[in-house]
Formats: C-alpha cells, structure tokens, sequence
C-alpha cells in the first residue's frame, strides 16, 4: 500500500507486470475513488466553469464529457481534469486527488451567484474497467454498453448495479470509468472481476495505471505539470481554447501561444534497465536540456519510456539525448507520443482532440 | 542443503565449503515489486564485505545490492538477464544473483531465519 493524495492505495494487487498485460491485452479493473468527485448545478453553472476552465464546455451536449485544465492568471495549471455535462445546468467535475482540496478552494473562491458546488467524492465510487475486452467481458446484468460514444456517458446498470457509465479512461484503452453509490461498489468490484477472472481479467493497483497512462502519454498532474507549467509546455493546447470568451489564465496564455511555448514535454526511449526517473536530468549535446517528469518500465513495449520536459523547442523524433540513471550518462532517444496506441482509438475520438 | 543465512539489508548468503551463493531474500523482492533488470559484477571482482556489487532495478525504484562476504566473483546468474523476474517468482531458487569464493571466514553478524523474520517485519509497513 502507498499513500496517494491521502488515500491508501495498492502499487499492485498481484504484479504490476501481470496487472499492465492484462489491460493490455484483455481488461483491468482499477479503484480510482480517490479521485475527486464534485457536482456544480445551478442557472449559471455553465458560464461559472466556462470562466475557470481552457477548455469550451459550450458545445458540450448532455451525456458527453470533456478533459480540460484549470489555469491561475499566469497560465499555470492549478489542475487537469475532466467535466461530465449531466444536464444543461449540472456538471459532475472529476479532480485529481492530491489537489481536491486546492481545487474546491479556488472554485469556492470564484463562486457566482446561482451555481451550487458539492463534493460527491465519500458517498459516490469510481471504478474503472479498461481494456480492449471490457465491453464484452461486462458481467451479466449489465445495460448494453457498444453505442456510447468515446467521452460518453449515460446512466445505466452494472451486474443490475446503478451506476453511471462513462467510455473514458486513463489507459489508452477502450474501456469504462463507472461512478456507483459507494455502499454497493463492493458488489459490482466482485462481479465484474469473478466474471471476468476465467478470462484473465485482473485487478489492477497504482503502477499498472501509471504504467499505461504514461504509455499512452496521458498526462499525470504533480508529475508532468504542475502551477509553474502552462498547458503549452504541457502539450495540451488543444484544450484552451482562446476564441470561446474570457477565463481564468486567457490572457497569459493568448502570449504563449503568440510567443511559443518556452518549455515543451517529449518522449523518450531508453535502453532496457536504464528506467529514467522523476527529475533526473536530460542532456542535449553535452548541456543540460531538460527534466524527466515520468518514468518508468514498459513491460507490453519491453523497454523503459519517459516523458522529459525540454528547455526551448521539441526536439525531433529521433534525436539523440542522455539522461542520469544511476549517476551516469544512459543513452536515450526521442519518440513520437503516445509510445502506444490502446484499442481507445478504435472509439470514437474527442472533439478536437 | 546447507542452512540459508541473513544479512539485515535482505540479502541471503547459502555456504557450500569455500562457495557461497548469494540472492536477496523474499521480503526483499516483495518490497521492490517486479524486477526489470540486474546489474551484475563480472566473474573475478574481487569483493569485500559491504562492499556494493550491483543494482536490481524495479519499476519502484533502483537499490544497491552489498555483498554478505568477502571474496571472489566465480560465477554469475545469467539467466537472470533475460529473465530478472527470477528474482520476484523463485528469490531462493532459480532467482539467485552470485557465488563468491570465500577469502578467510564468514563474517559475523549474519542471522539465521528466525532473527531475519524480526529484521523483516520490523521493516515492513
């Protein structure tokens, strides 16, 4: 068990090896309830988050969701997260952990007149079931799931549990995050995993959701970005969008894109057992260009990948860097993000993406 | 079978005549989690006791490994190469990392299971 924003979580349940593969390859099931959970509702709900958010919640219909940061007046992003529209004036926010508290805070702050926000996060759980099997691997009793789009959502069934049913994830596969009343989560845990055990479904603890998130170079906040780095050094400019009206951080981030991102996050490959870990340095040409942020060992690709923030411009694939492991120089070499693409691409992809 | 001793920082040591083989226990390989990689001494390092002689590196984090004894390298775990999740599935079998051929005596201070069983429990979390 590890601490994780506050919550005692596993690293793993089995081996982390054994957990990633079978998200991979069949499906994974995670406890991710240590996310934070907050509904906002209310006649001015929509322009109240449309002020704090990047990204434009104003096309977003009922029943779809959508990722996003939440910036300071600098840019920098205070969090990422995603936005669940359950009715035109009620949204469910999804926060990381570490920073729920942070989060609930400037929100309050910046609270308008006719919005309501309350934290779900004790008496609503979040499971997740990732991988390119979970649609079919579902345990009877469960509501059908094959037309909900990518970053969809409906309210549903699972072994005839309540629980909302959302096609998103952190994995890069296909695959379900459910929100269910917490004193029944236990009973949907049991059955989709005593369902799905004779096909090689496993629980999956920390490092195999770390595994795969970095794998499809899905961004860990505290990790790859934090307050003092801006949506653009982060790689995530598709998610602020300038024209949709004045929020939080527009003008500084208007500059930014003006002037260019000073900073950019790249992926790296480096050679088997050379795992590059969280702030160890990346050098370009003998010099110091740069930071890991995440790190660490792909089983399903069989060699360690990293993500790097680099001083100045991306660096081309291909290019040629080291990185300290151990106290020494380990060659490493600049990838194309993500490092995998899960069978998430063979859903319907997000607006805009 | 000669009888396994301990070192307080999770390595083992089993003593056939001058030849000691020499792994990391399992509460050691449960504590790193999976495996990736081993960096190994070459056979003929001579080695003191204490003295850092490798790295296991787990998806967690990167640990030195110290050897139990003085003497010399003779043979390493090659299997492990290929396969470093030896060490989590078999720590006292086939997940062992090195023999050593002993100059001068053991060392004191190695434990026998029972005082190892304290050392290890005291240390998990």
């Amino acid at each position: 068990m590890v601490d994780f924003g506050g919550w005692e979580l596993p690293q793993q349940y089995t081996s982390i090896r054994d957990e990633h593969l079978a998200v991979r390859k069949v499906a994974g099931l995670f406890d991710i309830s240590h996310m934070g959970r907050l509904v906002v509702e209310g006649a001015g709900a929509e322009s109240y988050l449309q002020h704090l958010f990047t990204n434009d919640l104003a096309s977003l219909a009922p029943g779809h969701a959508i990722y996003t940061l939440m910036c300071k007046e600098d840019g920098g992003a205070i969090d990422d997260l995603v936005v669940y529209r359950e009715a035109a004036d009620r949204f469910l926010v999804v926060v990381n952990a570490a920073n729920r508290e942070k989060d609930t805070e400037w929100m309050r702050k910046h609270i308008t007149a006719g919005v309501s926000m309350s934290d779900h996060t004790e008496d609503m759980s979040l499971i997740a079931f990732q991988g390119p099997r979970a649609h079919a691997l579902l345990p009877p009793g469960s509501s059908p799931t094959a037309d909900i789009p990518y970053f969809g959502f409906r309210p549903g069934k699972i072994a005839g549990i309540s629980a909302l049913v959302s096609r998103t994830g952190y994995t890069g596969e296909d695959g379900f995050e459910l929100f269910i009343d917490s004193p029944r989560v236990g009973d949907a845990w049991d059955a989709i995993l005593s369902h799905g055990k004779a096909e090689g479904v496993l629980p999956a603890g920390l490092g195999a959701r770390d595994a795969t998130r970095l794998e499809a170079a899905l961004r860990l906040y505290g990790n790859d970005m934090d307050e003092t780095v801006n949506p653009y050094e982060a790689g995530l400019g598709w998610t602020v969008k300038l024209g949709k009206g004045d929020f939080i951080g527009r003008d500084a981030l208007a500059k930014v894109k003006e002037s260019g991102p000073r900073r950019t996050l790249a992926g790296l490959e480096t050679a088997a057992g050379d795992i590059p870990r969280h702030g160890a340095r990346v050098s370009h040409a003998g010099r110091r260009a740069g930071v890991i942020t995440s790190g660490t060992h792909s089983f399903f690709l069989g060699h360690p990948i990293a993500l790097a923030l680099m001083e100045g411009p991306s660096l081309r694939v291909g290019e040629k860097v080291t990185v300290e492991v151990r106290g020494r120089e380990a060659p490493a070499e600049v990838v194309k993000l993500p490092f995998y693409r899960g069978s998430a691409r063979s859903a319907v992809a997000p607006a805009n993406p | 079978m000669a009888e396994r001793r301990y070192t307080k920082t999770h390595e083992w040591v089993v003593v056939d005549g001058k030849t000691v083989t020499v792994g990391i226990t399992d509460f050691a390989q449960s504590q790193l989690g999976d495996v990736v990689f081993l960096e190994l001494p070459s056979p003929g390092r001579k080695l003191a006791v204490r003295e850092s002689f490798g790295v296991v590196e787990s998806v967690k984090a990167a640990s030195d490994l110290y050897s139990p004894v003085a003497g010399q390298v003779s043979a390493v775990n090659e299997k492990l190469t290929a396969k470093p999740e030896l060490i989590n599935s078999d720590p006292y079998g086939d997940g062992w990392i090195m023999k050593v051929e002993l100059t001068g005596d053991l060392p004191p201070g190695l434990l026998d299971e029972a005082d190892y069983k304290k050392v290890a429990e005291a240390g998990a979390s």
